[in-house]
């Protein structure tokens, strides 16, 4: 039986850059992948004939920029697209909208107040520092603290230095931004609710934390550091969807000889003289290989996919532990036409970027306190885009695919367990929402995918149908994630590693976690790229 | 209350961009501070000499204009800036500067005092959460008031001839650094003996309503006096000469840097002519009496540089080739015959012998590089006496 | 006024407990000192009134848990008069049922007592005294920084960086697997750490709402396992965690304090309100009092909060602009609030005897509980259904309650200091709900009432002088702990203007009683006077 070097579970983003980087190192690599499709979170399906969808993820700014050269992702297809800036509606008809151009974004504050609109430059400065501190970490193994091995007695000393290079004033505000919620951070520079509310968004996508939780601002930054060709901050589209990423990793992948069985499920990772030596498929095949990788987050991986005899009880008891809080939803809309808001005055390119219905601070916080009593939130925080006015070769001509994210979901609801009734209903909320700032939105739906955290856990396979496969809070990043002791992409048994977004540095089309779960393992087999 | 300005339009024209557009021949605009305005009229070398020769337009009106008003408005600036302002009385300007906590300077701008408690601030960079936050504990309004006033830059030789001809009289009575109240077509107008280009001018500052009556009567008062229209790369000549710093060229505005080592107090920029350490507290000035004990790190020094080629953005070393430092501007001075260079060079090698430039030149396709000496030499390359002379000559 | 020889070597303003504090230290060491207080009586969040004909009470803090040791027993505080009427307090969680939670000690601290009430399974035993043993350890490290000054980041003194190495070698010292432990749950949130550990919804309500007591935090908001740290950082006759009850209420402790200064040499002078700092040449020299009076003083130390203390005593002219607004952006916004009620006896608990009554009592039966009491908090509301900290001190100190009457004293959450609408037309509303919630516990408690009082954070505010009402003249977040607390530049208990230095609440390592804010700034106020 053949032996595969590597073998990858699933053929998400991250699992496929930890392919493609083994591949191009020379090692036989084969990826696993439970669905027909790959990509994962960051799949690109054709729901309604003629339209490619968003399905989960939805826009694209974190990937590195290192991997896509290292990859040659963009000979093999990829191609990103940025966009102008967003607009937040509100609910008595007016509106705040971003600008590239940066006099006439601050002009456009200045609507709502004038020192914000000058403000704004403060607020971009202080979080370009953060930005400019953490960027260097992304594509790096995270150094143990209570290790004494040289490497992490030097990678601390690195960070270290790095940090006090900041000048006292900012190592300062550094730490207190690490800790801050969202809210103080915005109250330090906004005055206006509204404008508060429009720049408050970014700290809650994907997180069980309201952004007066103290730690939401490190989620508002974690949104921020992506960049389109070196601007950072800017978020773009795919051309051809999000599947266009997976698709050129894979193309990149094979490329190098790389092998990708699709409709493979993983029972069990086996382990066999404490080393993991393959992985048995659904249907009795065993796939064997000198090392596992597994994209899949930690609880799929070491609850689900293994013998708790073959983990110590105690790295047990912490996976466990881990938080993976399904707190998002997704509504995916085949429209027929493009959709009126009438808030938004013609020529202004918010339309074209994310869309929010979110006016305050409080309707944002509001919206977590339902979560928290197991209900959607009755205000959702939606962020709308419509990718097909920048890429129109994603739908037949004159029709629009909408993405529309939702926060916050539960994943499992206080008045019993999501079903099919009651994903309509949420649907509904949500189609409501829009329907109450774009007159002719309803008519205009040919087909709607409504996803709920219920429906992330058994398609995508991300537990609670959390987009970050673990919650991005203080005691769950950088050496914390997933587990204390075990944020090296390594697990407790030699041979078997992890690559997803459970690991440093966390969730977002990134493609970090794989590149560096990559690094690592060509470190323990001595390669030298 | 100035109204909000639009928003719907990328660029903003200022109030006098009817005649500044007619006369702009070359189509060369840049934006400042989100309005648009003519780099380069008809030529830049001509313009420059019209500005050290006869008189020259230029249009102001996109400068940040924060108006400072209340009981404690004085007290406030006095607080803001390292200079002591209780010296500035009504009637007078003052160009000074403001420093963050650590003494880092945040921008430089003029403070014209209007009358008692009544001031307007003009700079470069907008600050406003810094003026309002500096102005927590004292009664004082601060009020963003740019697109309530249009303003033109008159300089040059004869640009009090020019001034006389339009019948302002008693104008050469005006001292360096006053300002003075006028009438014109029914709008009140300011004139300020103030400017950038290092020689004899005057700003004139009206409402928008005036603008374009303003620029007319202008042109037609010089048209004897040899006035023509200055685009901003030949300003941009003058205020070199002159030793002019500018925001964003010499120092970059403390309150949005991302980069601590790019911070500069006021000593390292040349401007502890600045810093009044006898006039009681100002913002900065714990950290920058620290740093008159331990020594600052950074110089902004006047440069000569052989040969007759502008030395853009060189490194400069010292020695065989030990980097000391970097070019801000540079300029072959055409009124000096000097190859000038205002440079940022790490203390102590602005006191160092054996500087040379690394002069990169573009001759036909090819780059050639020049290793060009340089000595360090006052900054102020362009002084000439008729600046300073009351009452104001007429060439 | 000043004394024969020249002006004070120090002049503190408000003789609040940390004032107290560090105005008798310094005149252990030989330093001619006076205090400045507003009020007519010292003490400041630290006393005892009384609120009734007969009744007193402990007016703001009720408990004594975090008095530190090094400063009871440098000022010798037992000889001055301080005596507990009990140190080794009981806790209950009371539960809707009847069926309690009893604890012989303090929550975290003594086993459960297994009698009538809740019974804890033997998985919550034994997860109980795990996590107790971590958490006190974490908590004694917290205790070991308390007395000692935050070093500077920006470490260019041999000190800073002697200070930064301890730091991280106590960190280290704890051992791989609990420094992995502390790095992990410090910035964690208090409902997960108790959900992954225990099962009893009542252990876990009543520990979660002793990590909130005084925060504007929920069970479930990050930073929520420090406060607790904190809670627990105290020691009673140096058993860890422990709660006692000072003889004759919190008044007796700042009395003992006072004793102690006064036996140092220190003046006190109250109701001398202080009108401004007085600055000369870049320093500080004195104060200016309401009357007009100037006293001079080579240091000017203030107990008032940081806000108070720089921008309105000082002014903002002397300080510059960035440190201006972090003082400004100081968050210190009370949800507390506090209730007396005068009895005229022992009220019955149903599920209880009238022994049990001395322990303190909690009502949190579940960490939703407090989380529901905390989210109308967010949006300046009160809790429909708030959670308690009760104690009942008559039943410990007969002294504090006509013979056979009794007081209660509550700490009522959540009662949020910007409430919209103004705390005066909603007070009555409040006060209704609390007592809906208590006589669910205690049917026969409104009957017995005879006198009540209600202080909201704005009454705290206004009558002991805490910004926003908050215990603390700051919350405990992270981002305002330590070399950030009250604000960078000028944690090290030293303001940006030479010889005037922070000692209350609002500096490292914050309230709660413990005085050793009080005790850190004193030994700067030393280590200056010998530099200058």
């Amino acid at each position: 039986m053949k032996t595969y070097d590597a073998i990858v579970i699933g053929a998400g983003h991250n699992g496929l850059t930890t392919a493609a980087y083994l591949a191009r190192a020379g090692l036989d690599v084969v990826v696993v992948e439970r669905q027909p499709y790959i990509g994962g979170a960051t799949a690109s399906r054709e729901l309604y004939p003629g339209f490619t969808y968003s399905n989960c993820s939805y826009v694209c700014s974190l990937m590195r920029p290192e991997i896509m050269r290292d990859l040659e992702l963009p000979r093999h297809g990829l191609q990103v697209i940025p966009y102008d800036g967003g607009v937040t509606m509100t609910r008595d008809g007016g509106y705040i909208a971003g600008y590239r151009n940066h006099d006439q974004n601050r002009r456009e504050i200045a609507r709502h107040s004038v020192r914000d609109a000058e403000a704004y430059d403060y607020f971009g400065a202080e979080v370009m520092r953060y930005c400019r501190f953490i960027k260097t970490m992304l594509l790096t193994t995270p150094p143990d603290p209570a290790s004494f091995k040289p490497r992490d007695l030097f990678g601390l000393l690195d960070v270290a230095r790095r940090f006090h290079r900041l000048g006292e004033e900012w190592m300062y505000d550094t730490i207190r931004f690490w800790t801050m919620s969202c809210a103080d951070f915005l109250d330090q520079f906004f005055e206006s609710d509204l404008v508060k509310g429009h720049k408050a968004g970014s700290s809650i996508i994907g997180t069980a934390l309201g952004p007066y939780s103290p730690g939401s601002a490190y989620v508002l930054l974690h949104h921020y550091m992506g960049e389109v060709d070196g601007s950072i901050g800017s978020w773009g589209f795919p051309r051809g969807g999000m599947g266009a990423i997976p698709g050129a990793l894979a193309k990149s992948f094979q490329a190098h000889g790389g092998e990708i069985r699709t409709g493979s499920t993983v029972e069990q990772i086996i382990v066999k003289g404490g080393r993991a030596v393959g992985v048995a498929l659904t249907g009795g095949v065993e796939v064997m290989g000198k090392t596992v990788v597994s994209n899949l987050d930690a609880k799929r991986t070491f609850i689900e996919s293994m013998a708790a005899s073959d983990l110590p009880a105690e790295f047990v008891h912490r996976v466990k532990n881990f938080k993976i809080r399904g707190s998002s939803g997704k509504v995916n809309i085949a429209l027929d036409g493009l959709p009126d808001f009438p808030a938004i005055p013609a020529g202004c390119p918010g339309r074209a970027g994310d869309m929010h219905v979110s006016d305050s601070m409080e309707y944002l916080e509001r919206g977590y306190d339902d979560w928290k009593a197991g209900m959607w939130s009755r205000q959702p925080y939606l962020d709308i885009t419509l990718p097909s006015m920048t890429d129109p070769t994603m739908v037949p001509p004159g029709k629009h695919f909408m993405s529309v994210f939702v926060q916050y979901v539960p994943p499992h609801l206080a008045d019993g367990e999501w079903d099919d009734a009651k994903r309509a209903a949420f649907g509904k909320t949500v189609i409501d929402k829009i329907a109450e700032f774009s007159p002719n939105f309803k008519d205009l739906i040919l087909h709607a995918e409504i996803r709920t955290p219920w429906d992330l856990e058994n398609e995508v396979g991300l537990t609670e149908g959390n987009i970050f496969q673990g919650e991005l809070t203080m005691d769950q990043l950088m050496f914390n994630r997933p587990v204390p002791g075990y944020a090296q992409y390594r697990s407790p048994v030699p041979g078997l590693y992890m690559c997803g977004s459970s690991t440093h540095p966390g969730g977002g089309v990134m493609g970090a976690p794989g590149a560096n779960a990559a690094r690592e393992i060509l470190r323990d087999m001595r390669i030298k790229t | 209350m100035i109204q909000p300005q639009p928003y719907e339009v990328q660029v903003l024209e200022t109030p006098f961009h009817s005649r500044t557009a007619e006369l702009c021949k070359t189509n060369e605009w840049s934006t400042w501070s989100g309005y648009t305005t003519p780099d380069v009229y008809t030529n830049m070398e001509l313009e420059y000499f019209a500005a050290r020769n006869t008189a020259t337009l230029f249009d102001i009106s996109p400068m940040t204009k924060y108006a400072i008003t209340g009981p404690d408005a004085g007290r406030y600036l006095d607080r803001l800036l390292t200079r002591d302002m209780a010296k500035v009385n009504p009637g007078r300007v003052a160009y000074g500067l403001w420093c963050n906590d650590a003494g880092m300077v945040i921008d430089d701008g003029t403070v014209f005092c209007l009358g008692e408690n009544d001031y307007r601030l003009c700079s470069q960079e907008r600050h406003l959460p810094w003026l309002l936050d500096s102005a927590i504990g004292y009664e004082v309004a601060i009020e963003d008031i740019t697109a309530g006033i249009a303003a033109v830059s008159l300089q040059g030789p004869t640009s009090c001839a020019v001034l006389k001809a339009m019948g302002f009289v008693g104008i050469e009575e005006l001292k360096p650094y006053a300002h003075a109240e006028f009438q014109l077509g029914g709008h009140p107008l300011m004139i300020s003996r103030t400017g950038f280009t290092g020689d004899l001018g005057y700003e004139l500052w009206i409402e928008p309503a005036g603008a374009g009556e303003l620029w007319d009567r202008l042109m037609e008062g010089g048209r004897l006096h040899g006035i023509r229209p200055l685009g901003s790369k030949a300003l941009d000549m003058t205020r070199i000469e002159a030793g002019f710093i500018q925001a964003g060229v010499e120092f970059f505005p403390g309150d949005l840097s991302t980069r601590p080592d790019r911070l500069r107090s006021p000593f390292e920029i040349g401007m502890g002519w600045l810093v009044d350490f006898e006039k009681g507290h100002f913002i900065g000035r714990r950290a920058l009496l620290r740093e008159k004990q331990t020594g600052s790190r950074h110089a902004l020094v006047g440069l000569d540089i052989a040969g007759n080629k502008p030395a853009h953005h060189s490194f400069i070393f010292q020695g065989r080739n030990k980097e000391v430092g970097i070019v801000t501007s540079a300029l072959w001075s055409p009124t000096c015959k000097r190859n000038i260079a205002l440079a940022s060079l790490r203390t102590p090698y602005d006191k160092a012998h054996g500087l040379w430039a690394d002069v990169y030149v573009h001759r036909e396709q090819k780059w050639e590089r020049i290793k060009a000496p340089c000595r360090v030499v006052d900054k102020q390359f362009f002084n000439p006496p008729r600046r300073w002379a009351t009452p104001a000559g007429d060439r | 006024m000043t004394p024969a020889g020249g002006a004070y070597d120090a002049v503190i303003i408000g003789g609040g407990h940390n004032g107290l504090v560090c105005a008798a230290m310094l005149g252990r060491s030989g330093k001619r000192v006076v205090i400045v207080e507003a009020a007519s009586k010292l003490g400041g969040a630290a006393t005892s009134g009384e609120f009734a004909p007969g009744f007193t009470v402990s007016s703001c803090a009720h408990i004594l848990n975090q008095l530190h040791p090094k400063v009871s027993r440098a000022l010798d505080l037992s000889r001055h008069g301080l005596k507990l009427s009990t140190a080794r307090m009981g806790t209950i969680a009371l539960a809707p049922g009847g069926r309690h939670l009893t604890f012989e000690g303090a929550l975290m601290v003594n086993e459960a007592v297994n009698g009538a009430g809740e019974v804890l399974s033997q998985r919550d035993l034994s997860s109980l005294s795990r996590l107790r043993r971590r958490l006190l350890r974490f908590a004694g490290l917290l205790h070991d920084f308390q007395a000692t000054v935050p070093p500077r980041l920006d470490a260019t003194s041999w000190r800073d960086g002697l200070g930064l190495a301890r730091l991280g070698w106590a960190v280290r010292r704890l051992g791989r697997d609990d420094m992995r432990e502390l790095l992990r749950i410090a910035g964690s949130n208090i409902a997960d750490v108790l959900n992954d550990e225990l099962d009893s919804d009542l252990l876990k309500g009543a520990i979660g709402l002793d990590a909130v007591l005084g925060t504007g935090l929920g069970p479930r908001s990050p930073n929520s396992v420090f406060t607790l740290l904190y809670r627990l950082s105290g020691r009673v006759g140096g058993v860890p965690g422990a709660l006692a009850l000072p003889e004759g209420g919190m008044g007796a402790v700042t009395d003992a304090m006072a004793a102690a200064a006064k036996a140092n040499r220190v003046d006190i002078r109250t109701a001398c309100p202080v009108k401004s700092i007085v600055v000369e040449e870049d320093r500080a020299v004195g104060v200016e009092l309401e009357s007009g009076e100037v006293i001079r003083a080579h240091a000017v130390v203030s107990n008032a909060d940081a806000k108070t203390t720089c921008l309105d005593l000082l002014g903002a002219r002397h300080l510059d602009t960035g440190f201006v607004r972090r003082v400004k952006g100081i968050r210190a916004r009370g949800t507390a609030a506090k209730l007396h009620l005068a009895l005229d006896g022992l009220p019955r608990f149903s599920g209880l005897e009238a022994r049990d009554l001395g322990r303190r009592l909690l009502i949190a039966p579940s960490l939703d509980y407090v989380e529901l009491a905390f989210n109308p908090c967010k949006y300046g509301e009160y809790s429909p259904a708030p959670a308690m900290e009760i104690t009942i001190p008559s039943i410990h100190d007969t002294s504090l309650a006509p013979p056979g009457k009794h007081v209660l004293s509550a700490v009522v959450q959540y009662a949020p200091y910007d409430l919209k609408g103004g705390w005066q037309a909603a007070k009555d509303g409040f006060m209704d709900r609390i007592m809906d919630i208590l006589s669910a516990y205690a049917p026969d408690l409104a009957d017995r009432v005879v006198a009540r009082e209600l202080l909201t954070p704005e009454d705290l505010e206004q009558r002991h002088r805490l910004p926003g009402g908050h215990w603390h003249h700051g919350e405990l977040a992270l981002d305002q702990l330590y070399m950030m607390r009250p604000v960078a530049g000028a944690a090290q208990y030293a303001a940006p203007v030479p010889g005037l230095y922070l000692c209350g609440a609002g500096s490292h390592p914050g309230g709660g009683v413990m005085g050793a804010a009080g005790m850190n700034a004193a030994a700067q106020v030393i280590k200056g006077g010998k530099q200058s």
